[in-house]
């Protein structure tokens, strides 16, 4: 069982390192420039000279998956981080205060966990107007509350215990109690949310920009050039598959790794 | 400080948690009623009774540590910064944490002393409770049960207060744990200047620690006295019956 996991956490660990890899050469060398067009090889076929061959515009597909798996990774990352970061802020105030800010706070919250969070996504950025950054505070938006939740119920939870009480008659100050003595002790509890948090987070940001509505061409991104291939599916179906792969692979390595994450986060 | 008698005294505390649910349904609890004692400069007050019976609620009170409650009365403390230890050292220790970083933090808090002095400190007050300089890098998790309650005293004491409240420190314990755990809060209050108020459901635990003694039945003291006294003469039917429930 423990071997189980610990194999889960260690394939994880490694197709997330190789992706990793990946996005760090894309950020600082490509085999081509992801945006240069070149009208002689339009759809080539992977060769060597074009290792995931070209797509319509003859842009040379393995310089953009590099490119957009990096731009993916990042969208990814501040949308969870920002989440994590008004997740744990408001969490962490209803779960250590309770009383009526914490109903106020839970009940908005439950609000708006209750809309599907695509439909929401949609709706923010209808008000915010697509593009990069934009999606970010989006999907921000939408992770606080799975986050605040997990926080606040973690906190409570931990408030209760003696080192708490312990720490405040102490004359410890209640946000040094908050932030610095019980924070610490939910964050192995959030890694595993964390990473689900992050699949989440590729997988809404390649369906958003599927659908036009987040990082804008000509820059790539997995979800918009996941759009752009499956128009020539027949001709080019290579376009898809390295760009569904790298998706997959993207998704499958943070999975496995909150797997392995999960139910050991108790010390 | 040093010309006092009393470390702590307490008259006619009442205690009374009210909870009003959702549609004003009101609901009380009489916790205690009409608490009356002291506790003497040097001496261990033993605290005995049921579980339930108010025992923590009391100690709660005293340091200000109730939320929710109606209290009455009045509690009077002649030493600052009263500390307490807990039942549980698996509890009341951050698992977070290191145990060097547990006895500074109320230096940090208190905020007099420098990093080095602060580090001196906890070094002392370690050896102090038995346990090794080495041990200050190690986290709650890799110590024992026994050790863990070592460092809760180092914790309490670290500030050096002149009044302990130590509620069930040794009940989660081992039997010849806790033989070592009670010689060593004998031992801190003669080196320190220590009173206590001991809790304990234990009346062995209490007869070998205790100088006087206290006895509780559902929220009130209905006995109190010298534990020689309280134990071959109990007054109240009450104190009989824990008496010999465990056959004393």
């Amino acid at each position: 069982m423990i071997d189980t996991k610990d194999r889960t956490f260690r394939v994880g660990a490694g197709i997330t390192a190789f992706m990793l890899v990946l996005i760090l050469l894309g950020a600082l060398w490509t085999p081509y420039d992801p945006n240069a067009m070149n009208a002689a090889e339009k759809m080539a076929s992977p060769s060597l000279r074009h290792l995931f061959g070209t797509d319509n515009f003859g842009r040379d597909i393995f310089s953009r998956v590099l490119q957009g798996t990096g731009s993916t990774f990042l969208i990814a990352l501040c949308s969870v981080g920002l989440g994590l970061l008004a997740g744990l802020l408001i969490g962490g105030l209803t779960g250590f205060y309770g009383g009526w800010v914490d109903e106020v706070l839970m009940r908005l919250n439950d609000s708006v966990t209750a809309f599907p969070s695509l439909l929401l996504a949609l709706v923010l950025i209808a008000v915010f107007h697509s593009g990069r950054y934009n999606i970010i505070l989006a999907l921000g938006i939408i992770f606080i509350p799975s986050f605040a939740r997990i926080v606040r119920t973690e906190v409570a939870r931990q408030k209760a215990l003696d080192y708490v009480a312990n720490a405040k008659l102490m004359g410890v100050k209640d946000m040094r109690i908050l932030f610095v003595h019980i924070m610490p002790n939910i964050l192995p509890v959030l890694l595993s949310s964390v990473a689900i948090g992050f699949n989440n987070a590729v997988l809404a940001e390649a369906s958003m920009s599927y659908l036009g509505l987040g990082v804008q061409p000509p820059d790539a991104s997995l979800g918009r050039m996941l759009s752009e291939a499956q128009t020539y599916l027949l001709r080019a179906p290579w376009y898809a598959l390295f760009v569904g792969l790298a998706i997959v692979l993207l998704v499958l390595g943070f999975g496995l790794l909150s797997e392995g994450l999960g139910g050991d986060g108790h010390a | 400080m040093d010309q006092i008698e009393n470390v702590l005294e307490v008259k006619g505390l009442s205690v009374r948690y009210e909870d009003r649910s959702l549609f004003g349904k009101k609901t009380s609890f009489q916790a205690l009623t009409d608490v009356s004692f002291e506790v003497r400069r040097g001496e261990i007050l033993g605290l005995v009774g049921e579980s339930g019976c108010g025992k923590s609620t009391l100690s709660k009170a005293i340091l200000g540590m109730l939320d929710r409650a109606t209290v009455t009365g009045e509690i009077r403390h002649f030493t600052p910064r009263p500390q307490m230890v807990f039942q549980d050292p698996f509890g009341s220790l951050n698992p977070a944490k290191t145990v060097g970083w547990i006895l500074e933090e109320p230096l940090r808090v208190y905020g007099k002393y420098d990093a080095e002095e602060r580090r001196r400190r906890v070094l002392d007050m370690l050896e102090r409770v038995g346990l090794e300089r080495s041990q200050a890098d190690q986290r709650p998790g890799q110590l024992s049960g026994g050790q863990r309650q070592r460092v809760s005293i180092a914790a309490a004491l670290i500030r050096r207060p002149r009044f302990i409240i130590a509620d069930e420190p040794v009940s989660a314990l081992d039997v010849t744990i806790q033989a070592q755990i009670l010689d060593l809060l004998w031992d801190l209050r003669r080196e320190l200047d220590l009173s206590y108020l001991f809790i304990s459901h234990d009346l062995n635990v209490v007869y070998s620690i205790c100088d006087r003694v206290m006895v509780m039945e559902k929220g009130r003291i209905i006995e109190q006295g010298a534990v020689d006294e309280v134990y071959d003469q109990p007054q109240h039917a009450y104190t009989k019956k824990l008496l010999n429930a465990v056959q004393f």
